[in-house]
């Protein structure tokens, strides 16, 4: 007699757990049921990723390429999962280099993106590149796993939190990969993922006080309004390429801040 | 007498300091007495022949009559820029286009005494900051950028610079000339071509400037420079012909720019307000402390972004911080910008003035303690006694908005933590000072607070080499070294990866 398998309820990550939407929806995608994410449950994911933001900003930075490495174990180790919940092997493998590729960033874009500056004056000066703070994050639909990977490690590899929306119609593989996320040593709230509808969650996470910066890369037709909303706080506004790898993917979430020193006895 | 002239200390101005006037001569200086807009390399009447006064704001006396730039007048400058970047200014080799902002650097520093006086005529600011910080700064800052020029593909790895296009650039009146030289010497060594927007209250240096193109050469049309007030910059933003905008100026400004360029995909700058805290700590060098405290709010009437306007000082130490704060201002000369012994000159504008005034009432209102030294001000003009608020909450209007004047608000803390807390307490992240013998101490606070520039035992001090932006809400780009480049070129990348 066969086995009947155990399915997966399709929740929430928000602040390292996975609780379902208080709002008690759910939605439909690829036949099972997806938690449908409500205006509260984004606020609570912003909280968790200012919460999250000293620790995780404030791990060294070879501790950082180290946890976004252990992503890439995590997710080598359930490739199989990924492959059926996205296009394929080959998107899966795509996502787990872009991991390895990423965390190898975490202790060497500073100096490439640093400077120290040779002022006219008896002064040390010197430039380094921070993390911005909480960056919202649009996931492109398509391809919804290693399309999400390309926007969320450049933001996290550079001491982000982040919170993202996943893909509408293809929101299992994120949530597949928030479970290697959960399980790879990343503080808890420092990526949350929220599935749901698009047009419900966008243009609150465009106008949250609390957000800095917004990958609006995944977003469609409604661009102008979310800049417009972005603005209110003065967000970074980045329009993110899922194909795109790049140190300057990670500088499009970073400050840079200038510091200066008398030299003197 | 105004309630806050009653409370200004009454006690005599002190004796020993009286220094007999010195003024710098103005007869260096010769003024047309109407300006038009500087478009395609010549000064031309405005469209709607609507011209206005700028004034000397220390004597409210006229100095010219400059020109409103409309709709149209504006069409014709992003015209005229297209043209010149799309016939001409793009074949010119890097090397040249090096030489051109070499030779504006050069002709800047030999007429820099003439700048000077001018900058300080229609702007306010002292004669000593104008000829020792404002024109050194801006002839620095284009013989830096020309050296860039030429050196691009060198300063971004793996990516391929090339100019965006016409840039749109809109200044503000605290620091006219080195806003200006802040704006163009970038876009120009990037390979743009220019429509810039100064100031409605202070445009001559920028005029004056057109004649420092002539002198250099530049084709025309590779900088345009268009006068008038905010409905002329407004204009320019919404502009399709324009790539890129550049602001400088108030955070309320900066967001409706940021709101109305939503969807274009035009590239964007902004260096916004700033409420910065300067920390004390009780190790640091009280005198020296003490003349960083009075340069980071007074330097240019404190209208400055940047300015070091929240005092924070350890518990311990406040009371020997005051009284030498308020020993120092009684010793601060108020008056005549272009006499060469003025410490702080006059208030930009009488608009500027009477928000000054109004958030100095608020403070009051609200129960802050007002200590303003004696002070003799003149009686034309638009003038303010430099001002210290004591009693400060964090939640009062003088701690939260920024006043761009010369009012400090002193709130206290006990450890670096609290320190810290009420320094990153505000939307804005422009700039901080930090006050301490401690190296460590140092080290971990400018890790710690959220600003794009850190002055550590010295404030407002600026360099062409060394990049300058806000976070949060003071806006985003920087400008300055190698960083202030990126804000005027078009980066592809030669080899991205996965793509």
């Amino acid at each position: 007699m066969s086995r009947l398998p155990v399915r997966k309820t399709y929740k929430l990550f928000v602040g390292g757990e996975f609780p379902r939407s208080e709002s008690g929806r759910t939605y439909e995608a690829r036949g099972q049921n997806v938690a449908r994410a409500s205006r509260k449950d984004l606020r609570d994911a912003v909280r968790a990723a200012r919460g999250a933001f000293g620790k995780w900003s404030g791990m060294t930075a070879y501790n950082r390429g180290q946890v976004l490495y252990r992503i890439a174990e995590m997710m080598e180790a359930r490739a199989a999962e990924f492959a059926e919940l996205s296009s394929g092997r080959a998107e899966v493998e795509t996502a787990i280099d872009r991991w390895v590729w990423y965390a190898g960033w975490a202790d060497k874009y500073a100096q490439v993106l640093g400077s120290s500056n040779p002022v006219a004056a008896p002064y040390f000066n010197f430039t380094v590149p921070e993390p911005t703070g909480v960056v919202g994050v649009m996931a492109p639909e398509r391809p919804a796993l290693d399309g999400l990977v390309a926007r969320l490690a450049p933001v996290i590899v550079g001491g982000n939190t982040a919170v993202v929306l996943a893909s509408e119609p293809e929101p299992l593989a994120s949530i597949e990969l928030a479970e290697a996320i959960a399980t790879a040593d990343v503080p808890g709230g420092a990526v949350n993922i929220l599935t749901g509808y698009r047009s419900e969650l966008a243009p609150w996470l465009a106008g949250h006080m609390d957000v800095n910066a917004l990958d609006v890369g995944g977003a469609d037709g409604d661009l102008p309004e979310l800049e417009r909303l972005a603005a209110e706080n003065v967000k970074r506004v980045v329009r993110g390429h899922p194909d795109r790898q790049s140190p300057y993917e990670i500088a499009n979430f970073l400050e840079l801040k200038t510091v200066w020193h008398p030299i003197g006895v | 007498m105004t309630d806050l002239e009653r409370r200004q200390d009454r006690s005599p101005v002190p004796s020993g300091w009286d220094y007999a006037p010195a003024p710098e001569a103005r007869d260096i200086l010769t003024l047309e007495e109407r300006y038009g807009l500087f478009i395609g390399g010549e000064l031309v009447e405005p469209g709607s022949g609507e011209y206005f006064p700028t004034i000397d704001p220390s004597s409210e006396e006229p100095l010219a009559e400059v020109a409103q730039a409309g709709k149209e007048d504006v069409d014709l400058a992003v015209r005229a820029a297209r043209d010149a970047f799309e016939n001409g200014w793009s074949d010119i080799s890097p090397a040249e286009r090096a030489k051109y902002l070499y030779r504006i650097a050069r002709i800047l520093q030999e007429r820099s005494r003439e700048f000077a006086v001018l900058e300080s005529l229609n702007g306010g600011k002292p004669i000593k900051e104008s000829r020792d910080v404002d024109l050194p700064l801006s002839a620095a800052h284009f013989f830096y950028y020309a050296g860039w020029a030429d050196k691009l593909e060198y300063a971004f790895p793996n990516r391929r610079p090339k100019a965006i296009g016409v840039a749109g650039q809109i200044i503000p009146w605290n620091f006219p000339l080195l806003m200006l030289a802040w704006k163009i010497a970038p876009a120009l060594a990037a390979g743009n071509t220019v429509v810039l927007k100064p100031a409605e209250t202070t445009p001559l240096t920028a005029l004056l400037f057109t004649d420092v193109l002539r002198q250099a050469e530049l084709p025309p049309g590779v900088v345009n420079i268009v006068t008038g007030d905010g409905r002329a910059g407004a204009e320019l933003v919404k502009h399709e012909g324009v790539d890129k905008i550049a602001f400088t100026g108030s955070t309320e400004v900066g967001k409706a720019i940021q709101r109305e360029l939503a969807g274009t995909g035009k590239k964007l700058t902004l260096e916004l307000g700033g409420k910065a805290a300067n920390i004390v700590f009780d190790d640091a060098a009280l005198d020296q402390a003490v003349e960083g405290i009075i340069n980071g709010i007074y330097f240019n009437q404190g209208h400055v972004c940047c300015a070091g306007s929240r005092l924070l000082v350890q518990e311990s130490i406040y009371e020997p911080v005051i009284e030498k704060l308020k020993l120092r201002l009684k010793t601060l000369r108020v008056g005549d910008p272009l006499d060469k012994n003025t410490d702080v000159g006059a208030i930009n504008s009488k608009q500027q003035l009477e928000k000054i005034r109004h958030l100095v009432k608020s403070g009051e209102e609200e129960g802050a303690e007002i200590y303003q030294p004696p002070c003799r001000l003149p009686d034309k003009g638009y003038w303010f006694v430099p001002t210290v608020f004591t009693n400060v909450a964090q939640s009062y209007r003088i701690a939260q908005e920024e006043i761009f004047g010369p009012v400090l608000s002193v709130l206290t803390f006990r450890t670096p933590d609290e320190a810290v807390e009420k320094a990153n307490n505000t939307p804005y992240g422009l700039s901080a000072g930090v006050w301490t013998e401690k190296g460590s101490r140092i080290l971990s606070m400018a890790q710690k607070l959220k600003a794009g520039v850190v002055w550590a035992n010295t404030y407002n001090r600026f360099d062409p080499t060394s990049p300058f932006g806000g976070y949060k809400e003071s806006g985003f780009g920087r400008e300055g070294g190698l960083h202030g480049l990126e804000s005027y070129l078009d980066l592809d990348e030669s080899e991205a990866r996965g793509g």
